[in-house]
């Protein structure tokens, strides 16, 4: 059985600025993946990296045993890699279900009511059904980052990468949050979340990856990493338990 | 999920598409009440109604700005001539061939200037313009610089005496604005049309969710030269004479198209038909001024981008809410009406 997602020694710089150096490891299917690291360590631009945003400057990426490295965002996508934004790309002039729809008759291939009713389906589990008729361009930024999970969700994923998607929410938001993304998880989705939230990342990953300065630091088990002097260090001043 | 319904139309919508059928058939029915002065009018207006149409949904909706549509007017023009005048094809066959070479042609000059960006893209069109211009001024079959006639017998061989010919000239040109509407409107309302308008707001998301921009505005592109050709083909049918200049004109099919959609507005399917009335208004009302007439339509085109940028259309619409051709998703509750509503 392929793994869902393999890096293989993947480098990517602008300018000076390292932002994966030889980054390596793989995915199997089904895992939950935590990527923690301090802030300008490379994490978003290693979801660039994985679907197609930005092009490695050398190694190579398979998803489920073919290589994607040169497809295009689009491609991969259509493929079952999705993403959520960390800075959220509403498309402003559409409301919530039509930037829903896009996602739905574009990669996950829907159409007419299948299509339809999906995207119902999935504003109603990400709670933007009260606005679901609103512009996006008019949200607030909890419910873009909101629509970002959304519009992931409608492409029928295999691989949901999540951007930090839990700052700046309530304690009862973001248990609801939480418990979303078990449910997604649940149904076999392989995630890999990118947080600052710990508690809420700790609350669902089996596996997390440290990344700074471009470099993996560390891979394993969330509870032991979290503990371990490397990232005790990275994380002075961070409140683990927060 | 059954508790939630999706509307696309809205009763503003119905309404105006029975009064849309309701003048399309009076429009039809014009060769037995117009006379033929009239009658050419209208041809002309339908045949602007179309190039502005097509203007609109490459540079409002897809985000292509071309200031080089006349290479296909003119191309269609010539194709006509060609096909009638050395093929032995009738004129109403030429013109759906004029379409088919137009996206033919169109394809090679898209994989050209595709790779130039904002300004770049639109005086890559108007040079690909240019260089039509001058090939053709170089075919002397086709009357080289100066151009040529359509011969008398192809023109008669349309149909049986001059009122018959002139109604189907006619017939031509509102059926070629009805299929550019027509055809505009079910793809806009189709995912593709969707995707454009996702385009148009955030790039970098619709590459990220699946949609392939290069290729949707490359058949957008084919697509428009193709009804643009064909548009072309009936203009100089009825111009009856063609040349480089007059083909090629880019005040002629150009200039005015965009004042149309501009003072209309543009990326709503509602403003170029408004822009092309308001335009016919201004130009029946004023065209004895000479100078001064497009003097003004250049004052009419400034007030209305500083004061409307949305254009006529525009503001009616952010006014009333209205939407005649309906593109949007609604999602009602079925059982209640709160929740679903703005
Ligand atoms: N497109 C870009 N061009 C130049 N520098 C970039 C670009 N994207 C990211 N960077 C730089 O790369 C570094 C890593 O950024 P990023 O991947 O966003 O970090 P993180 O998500 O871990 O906070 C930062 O220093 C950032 O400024
Ligand atoms: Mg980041």
């Amino acid at each position: 059985m392929p793994k869902i997602l393999r890096i293989a020694g993947i480098n990517k710089a602008f300018g000076a600025v390292i932002v994966a150096d030889n980054v390596a490891f793989d995915l199997e299917e089904g895992t939950a993946l935590g990527v923690v690291g301090p802030n300008g360590a490379g994490k978003t631009s290693l979801f660039n990296l994985i679907t197609g945003t930005l092009r490695v400057d050398s190694g190579e990426i398979y998803f489920l045993g073919s290589e994607i490295t040169k497809l295009s965002a689009a491609k991969r996508c259509r493929q079952g890699v999705a993403r959520s934004f960390q800075v959220p790309q509403p498309f402003v002039g559409l409301t919530v279900f039509e930037n829903a729809m896009i996602a739905a008759t574009h990669s996950a291939g829907l159409s007419g009511q299948q299509a339809e009713e999906r995207c119902l389906e999935v504003i109603a589990q990400t709670g933007l059904m009260s606005k679901v008729n609103v512009q996006a361009g008019k949200l607030t930024l909890l419910d873009r980052k909101r629509l970002e999970l959304t519009r992931a969700l409608c492409t029928n994923p295999e691989l949901l990468l999540l951007d930090e998607i839990a700052g700046g929410l309530t304690d009862a938001e973001c248990t609801s949050l939480i418990q979303t993304i078990k449910d997604i998880h649940a149904t076999g989705v392989s995630i890999i979340w990118i947080e600052h939230v710990v508690h809420a990342l700790l609350a669902v990953v089996d596996r997390l990856i440290v990344i700074d300065f471009g470099r993996l630091i560390a891979d394993g088990d969330p509870k032991t990493i979290m503990e371990s002097r490397e990232v005790q260090e990275i994380y002075l001043g961070i409140d683990i338990d927060a | 999920m059954s508790s939630y319904r999706v509307f696309r139309a809205s009763k503003a919508s119905y309404i105006a598409a029975a009064f849309g059928l309701i003048a399309l058939i009076f429009l039809a029915a014009a060769p037995w009440w117009a006379g033929r002065a009239d009658m050419r009018l209208l041809s002309e207006i339908f045949l602007y109604l179309a190039l502005a149409s097509l203007w609109n949904l490459m540079a409002g909706y897809a985000g292509l700005v071309s200031v080089g549509q006349q290479a296909y007017v003119g191309f269609g023009g010539y194709m006509l001539f060609a096909m009638t005048m050395f093929g032995g094809l009738s004129p109403l066959v030429a013109i759906p061939f004029a379409g088919l070479l137009g996206a033919l042609i169109s394809i090679p000059v898209a994989m050209l200037i595709f790779r130039l960006r904002g300004a770049y893209f639109a005086i890559g069109t108007w040079v690909i313009a240019e260089v039509f211009r001058l090939s053709f001024a170089q075919v002397s079959a086709l009357g080289g610089g100066s151009g040529s006639s359509l011969p008398a017998k192809i023109v008669t061989s349309m149909a049986d005496g001059r009122e018959a010919r002139e109604a189907l000239s006619y017939w031509l040109a509102l059926g070629i604005a009805v299929v550019v509407i027509a055809a505009i409107y079910r793809f806009l309302r189709s995912r593709n049309g969707l995707a454009l308008t996702a385009i148009r707001d955030n790039e970098l998301a619709a590459g990220s969710l699946g949609i392939d921009i290069w290729w949707m505005k490359f058949v957008v592109y084919v697509v428009s030269a193709a009804l643009t050709a064909m548009v072309g083909a009936l203009i100089f049918l009825q111009k009856i004479r063609i040349s480089p200049d007059a083909a090629f004109s880019v005040n002629d099919w150009t200039a005015f198209v965009i004042f149309i959609v501009v003072i209309g507005g543009i990326g709503t399917i509602e403003g170029p038909i408004i822009g092309t009335l308001v335009f016919f208004l201004l130009r029946e009302t004023l065209a004895d001024l000479g100078t001064i007439y497009l003097i003004i339509l250049g004052l009419v085109a400034i007030v209305v981008m500083l004061k409307a940028p949305q254009g006529i259309w525009g503001v009616l619409r952010s006014k009333f809410d209205l939407q005649l051709f309906p593109l949007t998703y609604r999602v009602q509750t079925t059982s209640s009406n709160k929740g679903g509503e703005q």
